[in-house]
This record gives structure tokens, C-alpha cells and sequence, in this order.
């Protein structure tokens, strides 16, 4: 199958502040299996922006070959992308990356659910087929303000859900990781995605005690492990693509 | 008969697209999206003595039309790719071009010499132009003597052809051209990227971690084209030209600058198939300007 496609626009809408649900359609949506994974999205047809945009993968419906991602529109490329109504077509690159690999992850083990802001959304998927298998997840969701929040009620239909805000303006107010250790949240797996800081915040309170995945983000330029843009540092001395070995790694590999 | 085939020193090929050096790997990421048999060539990234880690992240920023990069010459070493980079490229039917890059003209020797005794390599592309790293590269491509030296040391020890890829960044590209094809060259590759830099307007700092970068992409296509035309009218080595190039119709405008096969780069990270689409497309292109095989389009700027 030709991994580059058009994927047609079911439907898009603004879900909390700058964010932005955009849901797909097409053939390509029946190879994206792993949790965790990315599409990289070519926002428009012209010469600039360049690049595309690598974008996480929210929720996968293989039924109706629907697939949904969330996204921040920052920059350039994103604001052009939440231009896009229904019908229109969008080019995709995708599935890509190696994301949770759920075979790792005892069946009877509770799992922790940590996403930080646009790093909530690929928890979703992952959290569905956790649950599917009979995995009890827990999510804890961080945001900066009340008008950043999305996503909540979707993370309640999987489980016990909570959020945490910064200023407080909705839920606990502090970062995830306070919210954890205030609640004495019991878990035996931890998986998280988001800033930098709140992966390190993790690593450094659960990394001796809890095993765990945790997904990063880097600039990157081609998303398929050519141009060696988006390399981390893992603690065996080793070298890694955030694109392809990445960007979920094992709790504790990578250095932050 | 193949309209797309033609005949350079060390590589006979079916077609004139090459995966540009840097910005293909050593095929294994492209091999899962195509059979990379369709291609003509592949110069592979930058092969130095010793491996190399590469520079800081970030390591790209995007420009308008294009992207700054400064990966830093990033590979396992000459060792790790002869046992077993290119072994996996022998899978495939089409000689490879090594792309040899060094600190010191013994590092460069010393990976010619090694490298051009693969089996599959059929050719080597120097390069003395990579502006991303601290010592060597570029160094040795913007001085028409020093690049001059280089390549009658390589083209002593090498068993194939060597082609010496240029630099954008100096006052007289013909001039090293020139100087690298009186010391025995068997080809020029160009452009490498240009150097740039973009800046964080909220730190006031570069947004890549390395300082400066090398601009590639679509909006360097008519810098490439120009220096190409220049060079062609300059030296009487064949050259294989790349900078931007993403269609088919910046193929023949190669062609016509005086390119004899043409290396895509940047647009490998924008559409992994963009070389064999480029492939497929070129027959159509080439009918539609009237010329019955690609051979006929070289040089056309210099006739027309």
C-alpha cells in the first residue's frame, strides 16, 4: 500500500483553545494498529511550509476507517491545517514510529495515564486498547488553564479520569505529578506523553520504582528515520530517532 | 529502447535520478516504502573514518521553501558501512556513488581508498562542502589549490571514478571546478546546501543549536541552476546536478543547465516516493519538450 495518501476531512472543530479535532477518512487509516504512533501531514499543496507535520494519532476507527488527531494551531503550517472543512482532502504519511508496545504490559497490570497538554491526545487510543484488553487505566490529564482542557469526558468513558490545571481554574490545581502524589494514585504501569518537563518530573518520581513508556517530541524533517533531524540521547551511550525507534521509549532510557 | 538511460564515468544508469547524499540514509528507511532497484543510484550519507555523532538538536528549522540543516555529518564510520551498510545495498540492481567526507586529507584518503573496494560502489562523490562541521568539509572546497590536492590524492588511491561535490558558498565556483578537473576528476556533483542561519526572535539566539545551517529545498533551485550553466560552459567533466529539484520539470531544467543525471534531496522528506514518481514522469516531460531521450536535453541551454 502506498503510504502517502489524501485522506478526506470528515469533520473538524475547535475543542478548547487553539486545539483543534480533525477527523479522516480513507484506506490508509486500516494500517495504523500501535498506540502511540504518528501521521506526518503535509498542511497545504504550495512549496511553503515545506515540511510536514508530524501530528500524533488520537483515535482509530477501523469500521469506518476513520482516524482522528489533535493538534495546536501554533505556527504557520498547523493554523493552515485548521483551515480544512469537511470533504477537503489532506495528504498523509503515515503510520509512523514505533508508540506503546501493549505487549509489554502485564493484562492485569493498572495502568497510569499521563498526558500533558497536546501531549494528551495519543493517551486516548492507547487507553481504549489497554481497556479492550482488560487493562484498568487510570488518567491524569494536565493543562494550563481551564480553556485549554479537552478531551476529559472521552478519558471518563475509559476510567477514572483527573485533571489538573496550573493556575487551578479547573480540577487540581498544580502540574500531573503533583496531582499523582496528592491523590496516592495506585498504579503499577506509568505511560506518559507531554512536555519535556513533566516527562522529566515523571521519570525522576517514578523511574526507580515503576515501569513505564514515555513518548517524546523533536523537530523533525522527513518523520522516517532518514535525515537523522530528530536524534536523542539514550543511557547506554547509544543514539536514537525520535521518528522511528521513538518516539515512545521505555521509562528511564532516554536521557532528558 | 530506455529514453531515460545515459552513461556517466563509473555509472552506467538506467535512469538519471540519485537519492541525494544526506538525505536518503544508507536506503534502509526508503527500502520500506519502495523497491530501490527503480532508482539510478544512490549516493549514500557521508561516510567518515571514524563514526560520527552528529551536532546538537535542533537540528533543522524550515525556511520559506526550503530547510536549514546542520545534522553534522552524522554515521557509523567506514568500518560499520562496509560491513554492513552497503551489503544491504546489494540487494538491489544499481551501482552506488559513496559520498567520502574526512577531517584531515589523510581521513579522506583513507576512506576513498577503503570504500571505492566495495563491490557496488562503482563511484565516489568527495565532499569537500558539507558547512556543518568545525574541521574539514567545506575547508577543503573553497580553495581551488587545497580542493586541487585532494582530489589528485584521492584519484590516486581510488579503484572507481571520483566526483567532487562543490560548495555553493564561494566567489568562483568555475574556478574550483576548474582547478579539481585539471587534477584529474572524473565528474562534479552540485550544489551542496547554502549556508544560513535563522534566529529565535524571542531569545535572539539560532533556532538550530549548531549556529548556522545548510539551506536546501526548492528555493535554492535557481542558485543550483546557475552555477550549473556556469560550470558546464567551464569544465568538459560531466556533472550531476541537484539543489531543489522535486518534479520532473526541474529535471530538465537541470538537464538543460547542462546536468547529465540529477539528485533529489530535500524532497525525499517531503514525499518518500518523490524519486520514482519523478521517475514515472519523466518520459512524459521529456515528449512534451520534444526530445526522445534524455541524452538530447543535456547541455540544451547552451544551444537553444
Amino acid at each position: 500500500m502506498r503510504r502517502v495518501q489524501n485522506l478526506e476531512v470528515v469533520s473538524q472543530r475547535e475543542i478548547a483553545r487553539h486545539i483543534f479535532e480533525l477527523v479522516l477518512k480513507g484506506d490508509l487509516v486500516s494500517a495504523m494498529l500501535q498506540p502511540g504512533q504518528f501521521v506526518n501531514v503535509k498542511v497545504g499543496e504550495m512549496e511553503a511550509p515545506l515540511l510536514r507535520r508530524p501530528i500524533s494519532i488520537c483515535d482509530v476507527s477501523h469500521d469506518r476507517q476513520e482516524l482522528t488527531i489533535i493538534y495546536r494551531a501554533e505556527g504557520q503550517g498547523t493554523k493552515l491545517l485548521s483551515k480544512k472543512t469537511a470533504g477537503d482532502a489532506v495528504d498523509i504519511l503515515g503510520p509512523l514510529g514505533t508508540g506503546y508496545d501493549l505487549t509489554e504490559i502485564p493484562s492485569d497490570a493498572t495502568v497510569l495515564l499521563v498526558g500533558g497538554g497536546i501531549g494528551v491526545p495519543p493517551m486516548y487510543e492507547t487507553g481504549k486498547q489497554l481497556t479492550k484488553r482488560g487493562n484498568k487505566v487510570i488518567s491524569v490529564l494536565g493543562f494550563g488553564s481551564a480553556a485549554d482542557v479537552f478531551y476529559e469526558e472521552k478519558f471518563a468513558g475509559l476510567g477514572e479520569v483527573y485533571v489538573a490545571t496550573m493556575d487551578g481554574s479547573h480540577g487540581f490545581k498544580g502540574n500531573v505529578v503533583e496531582l499523582i502524589q496528592q491523590k496516592n494514585l495506585p498504579f503499577d504501569m506509568v505511560l506518559g506523553c507531554g512536555p519535556k518537563v513533566m516527562l522529566a518530573a515523571i521519570e525522576k518520581t517514578f523511574g526507580a520504582t515503576k515501569q513505564g513508556f514515555l513518548s517524546f517530541e523533536e523537530r523533525m524533517a522527513c518523520g522516517i528515520g532518514a535525515c537523522y533531524a530528530c536524534v536523542c540521547q539514550t543511557k547506554s551511550g547509544k543514539q536514537a530517532r525520535v521518528c522511528k525507534e521513538g518516539p515512545v521509549f521505555k521509562l528511564g532510557e532516554v536521557i532528558l | 529502447m530506455n529514453c531515460l538511460a545515459v552513461k556517466l564515468p563509473g555509472l552506467d544508469l538506467k535512469n538519471p535520478i540519485i537519492p541525494a547524499s544526506g538525505c536518503f540514509g544508507f536506503g534502509r528507511e526508503f527500502a520500506e516504502y519502495y523497491d530501490l532497484s527503480e532508482l539510478g543510484s544512490i549516493m549514500i550519507k557521508a561516510t567518515t573514518q571514524e563514526p560520527r555523532l552528529g551536532n546538537p538538536v535542533p537540528r533543522v528549522a524550515e525556511t520559506p521553501g526550503g530547510m536549514l540543516n546542520a545534522i553534522g555529518l552524522q554515521n557509523p564510520g567506514i568500518e560499520k558501512v562496509m560491513a554492513t551498510e552497503l551489503p544491504f545495498l546489494e540487494q538491489f540492481d544499481l551501482p552506488i556513488i559513496a559520498n567520502v567526507a574526512g577531517t584531515t586529507l589523510e581521513d579522506y584518503v583513507s576512506v576513498a581508498k577503503e570504500i571505492s573496494k566495495a563491490p557496488n560502489v562503482t563511484a565516489l562523490e568527495i565532499n569537500v562542502s558539507c558547512p556543518n562541521v568545525k574541521v574539514g568539509g567545506i575547508t577543503f572546497g573553497t580553495d581551488a589549490k587545497v580542493a586541487a590536492d585532494l582530489t589528485r590524492a584521492i584519484k590516486e588511491v581510488s579503484s572507481v571514478p571520483v566526483y567532487i561535490k562543490l560548495s555553493p558558498n564561494v566567489t568562483n565556483i568555475v574556478e574550483i571546478a576548474k582547478a579539481v578537473e585539471a587534477a584529474g576528476a572524473d565528474g562534479i556533483t552540485m550544489i551542496n546546501t547554502l549556508l544560513g542561519m535563522r534566529l529565535d526572535l524571542k531569545t535572539g539566539k539560532p533556532i538550530i543549536a549548531n549556529g548556522t545551517g545548510g539551506l536546501s529545498g526548492p528555493g535554492i533551485k535557481p542558485v543550483a541552476v546557475r552555477m550549473v550553466h556556469d560550470v558546464y560552459k567551464g569544465v568538459n567533466i560531466p556533472i550531476i546536478g541537484m539543489g531543489g529539484v522535486s518534479t520532473a520539470e526541474d529535471v530538465l531544467e537541470f538537464l538543460y543547465a547542462g546536468a547529465s543525471a540529477v539528485a533529489v534531496g530535500t524532497a525525499n522528506f517531503v514525499n518518500p516516493y518523490v524519486c520514482p514518481d519523478i521517475i514515472a514522469d519523466l518520459p512524459r516531460v521529456l515528449d512534451k519538450y520534444g526530445f526522445e531521450k534524455l541524452e538530447d536535453a543535456i547541455g540544451f541551454a547552451h544551444r537553444a
